[in-house]
Formats: structure tokens, sequence, C-alpha cells
């Protein structure tokens, strides 16, 4: 399987599907499940720094081609989480996910994922239903900045950087992250949405606002990630409705040098990773391809 | 899956503890699956279907606020449902004994409806357990009756009711819903005598889907590998008995 082997920045994966935070990463013996089905990485739960139950239920729904979720960043907290990557790192790559209410939380929580061995950090700026957390300072390019550039102080392990699409500029967004020595840029996290029953005359979900993601919104994460690969020159990593290799296609022609993916397993189970790391290969094959990177951006050509 | 608003057709008391709530929904569904139950005023929450046919049926135990949500509804109410979610169970086995604990009861009732099986309801008095009774009749060639106080049936735990049985008679499985730690001990002592058995499990549950994570019991979604799992299965958890994850995923020790 040489030939799916792909580099973000300074780490490689043998494999270019990631497991998008908060699907299947919240302990340790699933991250390590997920390992061994076929993904390259697994990206942990957005951890902060104390536990958090989330949003009550419901938090969570089907829509057609996709679905919602308000889950709230529910999590153990940073310290009880040391168990989980514990066990998920003699695996393989677990890339920690965090999320905080400032730069200097985000720092702290950061080196504490590296301590634990993580291969890299992602920062949730993009959670759109976590008051005062994610999107709120994700969509502020100065903000943006600051925050990576603390993170960037405290850690060695690359920094990526996950952005939300619910704003018109983005790419300022991503040159910030550029600019503040971030190594990569992940996207994108889900669309601000919500669903109401009329029956009840009422929004289905606790929170209200949620958060789209699944078939329907790959076209937006196709699209972000080609804006993003004309405004920056670091790497960046798609995510948004891949359910098959031809899905991931579209986001590595359009710049992107590896994927994530959540939603996808709802419908097509664990096994979706190594269905498309099959599909990948033949794909290749047929149309000449020798790797994932000769296919990176080709679209842009 | 699916969603749909249900109108409530009737809510009786069930036991002393219980009520059943019957709705008409045409999804197909198997015995051992559950749905996750919404309306306003209170949290969703998973409730196994205790009838899988056109008109369903959910029995709940009334513990906490949403199950009182619930029972507070009239004829005619609407609730937002979804599922059916989960495996279900095999019923592939030729003699099946079912054994029922406490509110175990009657999720596993609808298997008796679509299989030729014997059953063991056991409970902690004859006010949990003795509207069970005429469904053992009606469906199943034996079943055994036990109360934790005596109040009806034999004087004994689940445990103790399926060594007697097993004393007499012979089956090639074991399928079994109930309290973790009557589960617990119904399987260490199936190992002994090397019986092949299912359970169904219970966690906490936010998606019901297999996306969030919530609900694992090691590397096992309960919502989606589960809740059936085979005693080969659940002899390699090391949650099974000892523990389970809250609502923010930190791992509850049972001691
Ligand atoms: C797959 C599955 C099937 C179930 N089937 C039935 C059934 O047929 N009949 C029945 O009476 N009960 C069933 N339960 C348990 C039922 O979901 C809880 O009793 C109910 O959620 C209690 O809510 P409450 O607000 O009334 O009580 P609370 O006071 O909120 O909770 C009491 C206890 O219920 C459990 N609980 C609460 N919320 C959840 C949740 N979101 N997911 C899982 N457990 C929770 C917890 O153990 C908690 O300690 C099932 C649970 C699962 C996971
Ligand atoms: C149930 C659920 C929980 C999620 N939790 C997180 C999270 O904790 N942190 C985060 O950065 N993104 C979270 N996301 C967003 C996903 O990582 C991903 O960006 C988004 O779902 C789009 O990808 P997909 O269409 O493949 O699911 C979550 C998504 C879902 C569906
Ligand atoms: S409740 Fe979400 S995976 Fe089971």
């Amino acid at each position: 399987m040489s030939g799916l082997k792909v580099t973000v920045g300074k780490i490689s994966f043998d494999r270019p599907g990631i497991v998008a935070s908060g699907i299947m990463d919240e302990t340790g013996d699933t991250m390590v499940r997920m390992l061994r089905s076929g993904a390259g990485a697994v990206v942990s739960k957005s951890v902060g720094s104390n536990p958090n139950p989330g949003h009550r239920n419901p938090n969570f729904t089907e829509v057609p081609c996709g679905c919602i979720n308000a889950m709230g960043l529910p999590n153990p907290g940073i310290d009880a989480f040391a168990e989980e990557m514990e066990v998920a790192v003699k695996e393989g790559p677990i890339i920690g996910s965090v999320y905080g209410s400032s730069p200097g939380e985000f720092a702290e929580l950061a080196g504490k994922m590296e301590d634990y061995g993580a291969c890299a950090v992602e920062l949730n700026l993009s959670c759109p239903h976590a008051k005062g957390y994610g999107m709120e300072v994700g969509t502020d390019p100065k903000m943006v900045g600051t925050i990576v550039k603390a993170v960037k102080d405290a850690v060695k392990v690359p920094v990526w950087v996950k952005l939300t699409p619910n704003t018109h500029i983005l790419q300022d967004i991503g040159r910030s992250v550029e600019e503040a020595g971030g190594d990569a840029i992940v996207a994108i996290n889900t669309l601000k949405a919500m669903v109401i029953v009329p029956e009840f005359g009422k929004p289905l979900l606790s929170n209200k606002v949620c958060g789209l993601s699944g078939k329907c919104i790959k076209p937006i994460g196709v699209r972000a990630v080609w804006d993003l690969h004309n405004a920056v020159s670091i790497p960046i990593v798609g995510v948004g409705g891949i359910y098959d290799h031809r899905d991931a296609l579209e986001y590595i022609m359009a710049g992107a040098s590896a994927f994530q993916l959540g939603s996808a397993v709802l419908t097509e189970g664990v096994d979706v990773f190594e269905k498309i790391n099959r599909g990948l290969e033949a794909f290749m094959e047929e149309y000449g391809y020798g790797s994932i990177e000769e296919m990176r951006g080709v679209a842009h050509e | 899956m699916s969603e749909a608003i249900v109108t409530v057709k009737s809510i009786e008391q069930t036991n002393k503890y219980s009520k059943t709530i019957r709705f008409d929904w045409d999804a197909e569904a198997k015995p051992g699956q559950f749905i996750m139950v919404w309306c306003p005023g209170m949290d969703e929450i998973p409730l196994s279907l205790s009838s899988v046919d056109d008109e369903k049926s959910i029995t709940f135990k009334v513990i906490g606020p949403d199950t009182e949500a619930l029972a507070s509804k009239s004829v005619g109410d609407k609730l937002r449902i979804r599922g059916p979610y989960g495996n279900g169970y095999d019923l592939s086995s030729k003699r099946i004994l079912v054994v029922g604990g406490g509110i175990g009861i009657a999720p596993i009732t609808p298997v008796l409806k679509c299989k030729d099986v014997d059953a063991v309801f056991a409970a902690r008095d004859a006010g949990e357990v003795a509207y069970a009774d005429p469904l053992g009749k009606e469906y199943c060639k034996n079943h055994w009756i036990c109360t934790d106080d005596g109040s009806m049936g034999e004087h004994c735990n689940a445990v103790e009711m399926v060594k007697k049985v097993l004393a007499e008679h012979e089956y090639d499985e074991i399928i079994a819903c109930g309290p973790e730690v009557m589960l617990f001990f119904l399987l260490k002592y199936l190992n002994e005598i090397g019986m092949k058995c299912q359970f169904s499990l219970e966690r906490y549950m936010k998606c019901g889907a297999g996306v969030c994570g919530a609900c694992m019991c090691d590397e096992h979604r309960v919502c989606k590998d589960g809740p059936v799992f085979t005693g080969e299965q659940i002899n390699k958890m090391k949650d099974f008995g000892t523990g389970r994850r809250d609502a923010c995923g930190t791992f509850v020790s049972y001691r």
C-alpha cells in the first residue's frame, strides 16, 4: 500500500484517511479499533480543561444526505484523557484535538496532548454550537493568529488548525494560520444549521443550533479547500462529506494532502476506510498516478 | 433507520413500576432493537421496543425526569422517535431459554411471539413480575417466575432459577436481558457449564446511531454493534461488570 502513503508537513501516514474529531475517538480502545480498520491516523475527540457532559439529548439526528449534531464537546477533561491516549498511541498516530477559550488554555491543553504522545495537535477553532469556544474565536483572523502563536510557542509537534466554513473570510483566516506558524489547516468543520419539528413548533435539538455534516456538505468543503489552496502554501487536510474514494479524490485534487471523515461511519460502517483505500489504489492504477501527492491540487492546473 | 412523529394510542400501567405506551409505526423492527424517544419537556432517551408489530410499544420503568415525563403522556399526545437501532437478537438456535430480569422482561417479550421458546421471568417482587405470567402462559410451553422476596413464583434470584431449569431441561442457547449484575453472574455460571448465550447490554447513549462514541463498552458501540452481544464477545469485555462511561465519557467504576 506504499502508493497510499501521504505526508502532511513533517509527519507521514501509511494511509491517507484520518478519523475526524468527534467520531469514534472518545476512548483509547475505540481509537485502536479505528486504526485497525484502515485509518491512517485518528484525531481524538476535542478535549478541554475540565470534564464536560456536553449538551443534553437530543443532540443528534440523521437528515437526508447527512446528519446534524450539537454534542457540545462532551469529554472527560484533559487529565482523564491521559489514560485513553496511553492506550491509543501504542497502536498508531493520534492527533490530539483540543478546544479552549483563551490562547493560554489552548497552549496548556496542546502541551498535555504532546506529553501524552500525540503526533500532532489539532486546534478546534470551529465548533458551531459551543458558546465562547470554537467558531466564535475561529472567525477572527487576529484571534486565530494569537492562539496559533501561543500553541506554537508551547509545543514541538506540528500544530493543525481546524477551520469553520461559516465565514466569508476563510482565506484571511487561513493566511493568519500560516503567518502564525501553523503547520497545517484542516477544513471543514460542520455548517451551522437547525432542524425544527413542526408538530411541536420547536427546534429538535436541546441546543437549538447545531452543525450539519455528511454527504450534503461535500461541495462546500471541496470549495473551501480549493480557496485555501489558493491562499496558503502550508498543507491542507480536507474533511466534509467523504463517503468513498471519489469523494476523497475531489478533496485531494482541490489541494488536500490527506483527508478526514466522520459521518460516513454512520451509513458505511467502520470499514469505510478500508474500502476507500482499495478504491484509491484501483483508481491510481487505472489513471496512472503513482502517489496521492501526484494527484494533489491537479484540478488547479 | 427512520424518524417519525407518532401518536400515543394507549398508555397503561404495566406493573407496579412501569408503564407501556402503544403507537402505530410501520417500520420494520426485530426483537432486541431500540428507539430514541423524545418530546418537548424531556431529554431524548433510548428505550427498547416491547412490541415489534405494526402497532409498536415501549415499556419503561419510571425512575427519573425523562421516564416521568413519558409516564405523564395521554392518548393523542405526540412523540418524536427515531430508529429502530441496534442489531437485535439472533434467534437461529433451535431450543432457546429466554431470561428477563426486572425491567429487562419487557424488551425480551417480543421474542416469545416470534419463536417457540421457554422463559424465566425474574423480579424483585410480584408487583414487578405478575404481568409476565399471562404472556408466559400464552406463548411458552414452559415458563418460570421467581422473585427476590418470594411474593410470587420461586423464592430465588434469576441465576438460581436458571440453574434449576437447566437441571431438568435442555437448551441450545440462553438469551437474556436485565440488570448488569444479573447478567454478570449469569454469564459466570453459563461459562462454567459451557452454554452459549446472548445478552442485551446498556450504556449511556447520545447519538444512538454509532457515530459519537458515547456508548462504548471496550471498543464496541453498544448502540450499533449491540445492544445484543454473544457470551463470547462479552467474555472479552473488560468494562462488562466493571463500570461504564458517563455523559462526559469518564469511566465510572461500579465499585
Ligand atoms: C439500548 C437501551 C435500551 C433501553 N431500554 C429500556 C426499556 O425498554 N425500558 C426501560 O425502562 N429502560 C430502558 N433503558 C434505560 C432507559 O434509557 C433509562 O431508564 C432512561 O434513560 C432513564 O431516564 P430518566 O430521565 O427517567 O432517569 P435519569 O434519572 O435521567 O437516569 C437514570 C439512569 O438511567 C440511565 N440513563 C439516563 N439517560 C440515559 C441515556 N441517554 N442513555 C442510556 N441510559 C441513560 C442512566 O443509567 C441513569 O443513571 C434502555 C437503555 C438502553 C441503553
Ligand atoms: C457527532 C459528531 C461530533 C463531532 N465532534 C467534533 C469535535 O469534537 N471536534 C471537532 O473538531 N469536530 C467535530 N465534529 C466535526 C467533524 O470532525 C467533521 O469536521 C464534520 O463532521 C465534517 O465531516 P464529515 O462530513 O465527514 O462528518 C463532529 C461531527 C459529528 C458528526
Ligand atoms: S450512542 Fe453514539 S455511538 Fe452509541
